[in-house]
């Protein structure tokens, strides 16, 4: 067993945890933490992703102990003060999600795309989601729940 | 006028997705509960000599061991339609004999914990003796195939035709020109993101078993696992199918594991829970598609459709899953008209078996497989005959007058108006413009290719005396309940169930405007046996048509109870009253102030103290609506793509989906149901293939092999509508869920054909991956 300090969603966690558990095991075994999904087990699918210290990371190929000593935000945590993040704003508004499988880990990736390119382009929006597999909405609408949120976060900022 | 139906209501049901609050079966934690997993084979086919499992029992953390003799209490898996003839094989959930593909199963383990569970698979000794296996849907119909179960001679489950023989060939004898292809509509797998799951907890001093599984349709799983495998009696057993994510038909059959978690629950004493991995999703999901075919078309030299005539060969898998012979039997030879007058039509059909996982519906089932058909002959005949694709189209389109229109294979289509949706199809992409460009383009030596497919769909299947003379062992009715409290909130139950589709919105907004309140005071409850008693489930893009005309049936009746207690309370006769839905309310005709509201209403009716002599008291109302026909939803779909002449690979340019699925209840939604079904269509086309090899190893175990279509595999789409209402139901709806999947394949397919044409290639197979296609392009020069 391995000693493990994780903080997650701004609060510091401390577990004894078997050295081959997965972070999206840690996640959602030990914190009860089941908004991030697991959907493939190898990294093809990206529902798992949570940030890692402000990186957009698949959590069902990273090690818990991996994690140790890092900030881990995951969908449980973008909403604040009782008021969605823009990018689940925009996932709402422009009819995002269907079976909402896939949602929390788009949703992730889709925050760091924008941290790392606040204005991107339809092409680079599509080629920023390779990684993530949705199923249901064909990604149309999820284009523009991103564009949305683009442009909802520049008028704020 | 309606205050909802119509709009594009923001989806009520989003708020707990967005924030990680979905309530998916893997997320349930019970108290005590242990971990299952399941043995499967490593073999397509292979004779059971022996297992052992002292090692994995022996393993710390091992609750216990089971074979396929310790669950002989537990039924046959059972075939829900058959088919006149069908010889349905015996399958164990757990198999004792042989198993028939990858992944069949051969024991499980419960355990501590999951980890514990996968390493005790490990210590199970399975001693096989291989046997030689067959995984092409044709080649099992051989002499001297591989032979899957005795009880199935030369691996052939059953056979059906369907149409007018004399009037088809007839059609080929005097026919101008005949079309023929050999078509390969390839294996694919439904690849819902999340992987199937189920809990199970056993109430022993009820005697009751609560279990929670990742179902489309939790009450028609119940009553299966009750009638046929666990035993179970159906009062003392509730399933509960929360939120699922996604099923795309994959969900639709009941499984083994839905009956051996909750056994296993029983046996150990303790909650169960079992949650599939990707690579077992890929070798226990039924998987869809799989038809191998020869077709051919009859045509007058002017382009006139005579005849069509179809032999396929169905691959049903190992077993007969749970609706797998309604498939490529009456979900499909019905379907080969198309949007086209057709006199004569007929196919035949050989339903087999193969060293391979199952196959059920997957996302239109037999429906995108008949229209591939057509609209790929027809496309071929359009380029035989020097005739643009949209002019043959347009000048077999069954006309707008001829509605309800009869087809030789038993279908009478409701309503439509196909030459309407081309004119706005022609409108929204500029056809004419994409042509001129592309003449362009192919003078600079570009492999440009624009593609249209005008397809149709069957949805909302489908009178239940109908399925029963078809070989259907169920009903197909909906059932739609109103609980109306005394406080005026409604509690809306449905039989339906909704795994991405939105019914928790689409489905208020019709009880909102049915019965007048407002959508924030009535609440859809949906996939809870234990709330739900009967239902039928969502699959066949029947939920609106057939579910959602259940709830206004019940509204209906609902209104009439308000009627009566008004009249009685006002003092007015009943017909001299009149119910508005736009405020809620009864009032006397003509004098809006005299009136009851909603809420007085069902107050009155619970407290019970001034009803109409011999009125019941309470405010409940139940329908189950057994649909009238079909509905018949289609489309125009467009797409132009290019071809890099060096690496095969196509790249989508432009895609435009004209769609006609009756009345809107929520345009939102309904554009992003067509959008999720073009890119299946297209992942169809371009992407996807479950692939086994010659012994029947399923290559495809997992997303880095299977290829889904992800987001920058599309150009934006463009949509458009026209509505010709249902005349089959009270909401005047049609299907939406499959309309995009079925027309997105031919569509891309055509465009594809279209751009190679100049190289002399007529047809390829799917997928059209770069390397076929660079072959082929090779091959041609």
């Amino acid at each position: 067993m391995a000693q493990v300090s994780i903080t997650v969603n701004d609060k510091a966690y401390e577990r004894e945890v078997e050295p081959r558990m997965l972070l999206a095991h840690f996640l959602r075994e030990e914190l009860g933490l089941t908004g991030t999904n697991v959907g493939c087990d190898t990294s093809q699918c990206g529902s798992c992703t949570v940030l890692m210290d402000g990186v957009a990371v698949k959590s069902c190929t990273v090690l818990a102990v991996q994690a140790d000593g890092s900030s881990v935000t995951t969908i449980e945590g973008l909403a604040s003060d009782g008021k969605l993040h823009p990018v689940q704003n925009a996932f709402w508004e422009k009819h995002g999600l269907q079976c909402g499988f896939c949602t929390p880990g788009m949703i992730i990736t889709v925050v760091d795309l924008l941290n790392n390119n606040p204005h991107p382009t339809d092409e680079q929006i599509r080629h920023g989601l390779e990684g993530n597999v949705c199923r249901c909405t064909g990604y149309e609408n999820i284009v523009r729940a991103v564009k949305y949120a683009a442009d909802t976060m520049a008028q704020e900022a | 006028m309606s205050k909802y139906v119509g709009t594009s209501m923001k989806r009520r049901e989003d708020s707990r997705f967005l924030q990680g609050r979905g309530s998916y079966v893997a997320n349930l934690k019970l108290p005590n509960m242990a971990y299952l997993a399941i043995k499967r084979s490593p073999y397509a086919h292979a004779v059971i000599k022996g297992i052992k499992t002292d090692k994995a029992r022996n393993l710390p953390g091992v609750l216990g061991v089971f074979t396929g003799e310790d669950t002989a209490d537990v039924g046959m898996l059972p075939s829900g339609w058959n088919v006149p003839g069908i010889k349905v094989p015996a399958n164990r959930v757990l198999q004792t004999d042989k198993v028939r593909h990858v992944g069949d199963r051969v024991a499980m383990v419960v355990a501590e914990n999951p980890y514990i569970a996968q390493d005790a698979l490990d210590l199970i000794e399975v001693d096989y003796e291989p046997l030689p296996a067959v995984v092409d849907a044709k080649k099992a119909a051989e002499d001297g195939a591989p032979q899957l179960h005795d009880s199935v001679p030369n691996n052939i489950s059953y056979t059906w035709a369907l149409g007018n023989k004399e009037e088809c060939d007839k059609a080929f004898a005097e026919a101008d020109k005949v079309v023929e292809l050999d078509l390969v509509n390839q294996r694919l797998i439904a690849t819902a993101i999340e992987p199937r799951a189920a809990v199970a907890q056993w109430d022993p001093a009820k005697e009751e078993m609560t279990l929670w599984t990742t179902s489309q349709n939790p009450n028609l799983t119940r009553v299966v696992l009750s009638a046929f495998l666990i035993g179970i009696p159906e009062h003392k057993l509730r399933l509960i199918s929360p939120d699922v994510g996604g099923g795309f038909g994959s969900k639709i059959p009941t499984y083994p594991e839905e009956a051996l978690v909750p056994w296993a629950a029983r046996k150990v004493g303790r909650p169960v829970k079992w949650v599939a991995s990707r690579s077992e999703a890929a070798m226990s999901d039924t998987q869809g598609r799989d038809h191998v075919t020869h077709c051919k078309l009859a045509l007058k030299s002017d382009g006139t459709i005579t005849g069509l005539y179809v032999a396929t060969y169905a691959n049903n898998g190992a077993y007969i899953s749970l609706v797998a012979s309604l498939i490529p039997t009456a979900f499909y030879i019905t379907l080969l008209s198309g949007l086209y007058k057709i006199p004569g039509i007929y196919g035949d059909v050989w339903g087999t078996l193969t060293n391979t996982v199952w196959v059920d519906a997957y996302r239109g089932a037999g429906r995108p497989e008949a229209a591939y058909v057509v609209e790929r002959l027809v496309d071929v005949a359009a380029r035989e005959l020097n005739m643009d694709p949209v002019e043959i189209r347009r000048k077999n389109f069954i006309p707008a007058g001829e509605f309800p229109y009869q087809t030789p294979v038993a279908l009478q289509y409701d309503s439509g108006n196909y030459a309407g949706v081309m004119d706005k199809a022609m409108e929204v992409s500029n056809y004419a413009e994409l042509r001129a460009a592309q003449a362009e383009a192919r003078k600079e030596g570009k492999l440009v290719g624009i593609g249209v497919a005008s397809c149709i769909e069957a949805s909302g299947p489908v009178p239940s005396k109908v399925a029963g003379a078809l070989g259907g062992v169920t009903g197909f009715w909906e059932s739609g309940g109103l609980r109306v409290h005394a406080t005026g909130k409604v509690t809306a139950l449905t039989g339906a169930h909704t795994h991405g589709q939105g019914h928790e919105t689409t489905f208020a907004q019709i009880v909102a405007d049915e019965l007048g309140i407002s959508v924030d005071d009535v609440d859809i409850v949906h996939g809870d046996t234990a709330v739900i008693t009967n239902g039928m489930g969502t699959y066949g893009s029947r939920s609106t048509s057939v579910g959602g005309s259940a709830l206004v049936r019940s509204a209906e009746k609902v209104r009439a109870k308000m009627m009566k207690i008004a009249a009685h309370q006002l003092e007015a006769p009943l017909d001299e009253l009149v119910y508005d839905k736009e405020q809620g309310k009864v009032h006397v005709k003509g004098v809006p102030s005299k009136a009851k509201a909603f809420s007085e209403l069902a107050f009155a009716a619970y407290t019970a103290h001034n009803l109409p002599e011999g009125l019941e008291p309470g405010l409940e109302e139940d329908t189950y609506y057994d649909p009238a026909n079909f509905t018949y939803p289609n489309s125009v779909h467009i797409a132009q793509v290019e071809i890099d002449p060096d690496t095969g690979q196509v790249t989508v340019q432009k895609y435009i989906a004209v769609d006609d699925v009756g009345k809107v209840i929520n345009p939102m939604i309904v554009e992003g149901q067509v959008s999720g079904g073009v890119a299946q269509g297209v992942g169809q086309a371009l992407l996807e293939h479950g692939v086994y090899d010659d012994n029947g190893q399923l290559i495809t175990m997992g997303l880095s092999e299977y290829a889904l279509p992800r987001a920058h595999h599309f150009p934006p789409m463009v949509t458009g509508r026209t509505e010709t209402p249902s005349p089959h139901n009270p909401l005047g709806v049609k299907g939406v869920g499959e309309m995009g999947t079925i027309a997105a394949t031919p569509t891309i397919v055509n465009a594809v054909m279209d751009a190679l044409a100049p190289l002399g290639i007529r047809h390829l197979d799917m997928p059209l991956t770069p390397e076929k296609i660079w072959r082929a392009m090779q091959a041609a020069k």
